[in-house]
């Protein structure tokens, strides 16, 4: 009965791709096939990285220390990285929050005069995009300054050596800075007006509002931010390459139980994949392997938590975060 | 003292306390530009601009200054860092361009056209990308894709055609490209995405009702109006780049060398070490006054490009509010 494909116009779901013009396909076909990529390389990576790690990751390569040997059975584990890794995310983690959890706190809630805050926020935008590498040096050359000698070792023609996980976990704290103080920043924003009037209603000061009321409310998303941080701080290795000596081993410094340990140089597991590569100098692409398989899983975990307290806290999961 | 503290703030000591911490992070920025350029200072007093220039092998350079001693004289300051700076903004440039394509394509594909379940994969692959570390890369693009490009795409004869100029192993501009391609498309991709949903969907429902299809109302409304947005997320992933040192160090070939486009396809496998990688190999001997300060400025002249390029990237995203669409 159809009279010459006076069709009523097909209203599925998905309109028909057939009266699209050819371009508009091509371009729809691009994005499938742009997508579909990032899904394979991600896949491939991962993949590859596991498959590698499960044959060379033996548990006892966690629990033993490494040795500076040419001999590769004998050259031991990385338990000093681990703990290297940890030491240092804590330390960079521990400076980061409160400084970057503060800074926002002011930027929205007084955020006078208005220049300084429009200069804080830039600033912050700014210190994002420094390179790490930039951020290691800038840190050398400001812990070898004299004042800063109580932070690393000083050799007896007082030469300030400024690596040790002290200054390397300051460092760190500025690479982690943007993605607390963003996050917190966001939360602070997103916080309808009432909640800030109630409390004055209540009588209550601006600084109790902020301690009592928006920084607990803020919290979930200060812990994402924190969470990012620590995963950037995991994941970095100039500045441990430059700041923390990059050394196989925890090498303590002084005499200070506890505190020799923060003032010596060590290294962490990028560091030691860096090393073993055959970018550096001790040719062990098994142990490089291995230790980037472990750091691997150290990242994907901060990552799945991070999706963990965003759900919780009721957050869209599609939403895009900046990161 | 502690007492003290529990007890509640007054409202001026809070802000007073809390901008000085925010006063801090100004300083610290502005502390970082002093000292990296007044360590860098003595390579441009002796070089002046032909510090930007070329003058002849940078490795042979770079090894000369550490046998300088402590006291070197300005001759010993010699450095000319044209393949350096050349080969940063090779890989930079090659992969901000192809990555930006991909990273366009992807996220109207997340936004737009993907199914749902595709889509919650998508945004989880896009954040894993995005923080696997640099370590990781460096070692897929080092033991995995160079020893493939040396054994399968490099022949025996573009070997020996280049064999007295530069020996090539698999390491180079190509494996630089595609690992820096992989690691700064995720950046560009979240940036566009948050810029596409911030896009009032009645805009472009009104093209579609107009009797535009799905992909041109994408296209003609949403990508146009996140034009800025989409700048800012190339000229980030741009800073990213320019800064990525670990990676490159290690997948670059490291080799102080400046690949010939006119070498054709053979420029492609040539080997090359940007600014940042070049910082990285010469921690160890900064003790030499002569490397310390070239490499101080190697890193000036990285902290100055992101910084130009973070605040123009601050000021394109600033300009989509012109839109009345947040960015």
């Amino acid at each position: 009965m159809a009279t010459l494909g006076l069709r009523a116009p097909r209203r599925s779901r998905h309109e028909s791709l057939s009266s699209w013009r050819i371009r508009d396909r091509i371009g729809l076909a691009l994005c499938w096939l742009a997508g579909l990529t990032l899904c394979a390389v991600a896949g491939a990576i991962v993949l590859y990285m596991a498959v590698r790690g499960v044959q060379f990751l033996r548990p006892e390569l966690l629990f033993t220390a490494p040795q500076a040997t040419l001999d590769q059975s004998k050259s031991g584990g990385f338990l000093d990285p681990i703990i290297g890794t940890l030491l240092l995310t804590v330390i960079g983690i521990a400076i980061a929050t409160p400084l970057g959890v503060c800074t926002a706190v002011w930027m929205v809630e007084y955020g006078r005069p208005r220049w300084l805050a429009r200069m804080v926020e830039t600033g912050i935008e700014v210190v994002a995009g420094t390179p790490d590498i930039v951020i290691a040096i800038f840190g050398l050359a400001l812990f070898q300054q004299g004042i800063f000698s109580w932070l690393s070792f000083t050799s007896a023609d007082g030469a300030v050596f400024g690596r040790s996980f002290l200054t390397a976990g300051a460092a760190m704290s500025l690479i982690a800075l943007p993605m607390v103080f963003g996050a917190t920043r966001e939360a602070l924003e997103a916080m309808p007006r009432q909640l800030r009037e109630a409390s004055y209603a209540l009588g209550k000061t601006q600084a109790a509002t902020i301690r009592s009321v928006l920084v607990p409310a803020a919290r979930p998303s200060i812990s994402t931010g924190a969470v990012l941080g620590m995963g950037r701080i995991v994941g970095d290795t100039a500045v441990v390459v430059v700041l923390l000596g990059a050394s196989l081993r925890v090498d303590p410094t002084g005499a200070i139980p506890g505190v020799d340990v923060l003032r010596g140089t060590g290294g962490t597991l990028t560091s030691y994949v860096y090393n073993n590569s055959p970018a550096g100098e001790g040719g062990a692409p098994e142990k490089a392997y291995a230790a980037a398989f472990v750091l691997l899983l150290i990242v994907l975990a901060l990552n799945a938590s991070v999706e963990l307290i965003s759900r919780r806290a009721g957050g869209g999961v599609l939403g895009l975060g900046r990161s | 003292m502690l007492a003290r503290l529990r007890q509640p703030w007054s409202d001026q000591r809070a802000e007073r306390t809390l901008g000085a911490l925010a006063v801090v992070v100004l300083l610290t920025i502005a502390l970082m530009l002093t000292f990296v350029a007044i360590r860098a200072w003595p390579a441009f007093q002796h070089n002046g601009l032909h510090w930007f220039g070329a003058q002849g092998d940078v490795d042979q350079q770079i090894s000369a200054m550490v046998n300088t001693g402590a006291n070197p004289s300005p001759e010993d300051y010699q450095f000319g860092a044209w393949p350096l700076i050349w080969a940063t903004i090779l890989t930079t440039g090659i992969a901000v361009v192809v990555g930006l394509g991909f990273a366009l394509l992807s996220a109207i594909f997340i936004v737009e056209f993907s199914p749902l379940a595709l889509r919650r994969l998508l945004v989880t692959v896009v954040r894993l990308l995005a923080a696997v570390p640099s370590v990781v890369y460096g070692l897929v693009g080092i033991l995995v894709l160079a020893p493939f490009i040396g054994d399968h795409l490099i022949s025996a004869e573009r070997r020996k055609s280049v064999e007295f100029v530069i020996q090539l192993s698999g390491p180079g501009l190509l494996v630089s490209v595609v690992v820096l391609t992989v690691m700064i498309t995720p950046i560009m991709i979240a940036i566009i995405v948050e810029a596409l949903h911030a896009v009032p969907r009645s805009w472009r429902e009104g093209a579609v009702a107009l009797g535009v299809n799905r992909w041109r109302a994408m296209w003609t409304v949403s990508v146009r109006v996140a034009r800025p947005a989409i700048l800012a997320g190339a000229v980030l992933a741009c800073a990213r780049a320019l800064g990525e040192a670990i990676m490159l160090s290690m997948a670059s070939g490291g080799k102080g060398f400046a690949p010939n486009p006119a070498d054709g396809l053979t420029f492609a496998f040539e080997p090359l070490r940007p600014l940042a990688a070049t910082i990285v190999e010469n921690v160890e001997s900064l003790n030499a006054p002569a490397i310390r300060a070239n490499v101080y400025a190697m890193s000036l002249v990285l902290l100055v490009s992101t910084f130009t390029l973070s605040l123009g990237a601050w000021m394109a995203k600033r300009s989509m509010r012109r839109y009345g669409v947040a960015g």
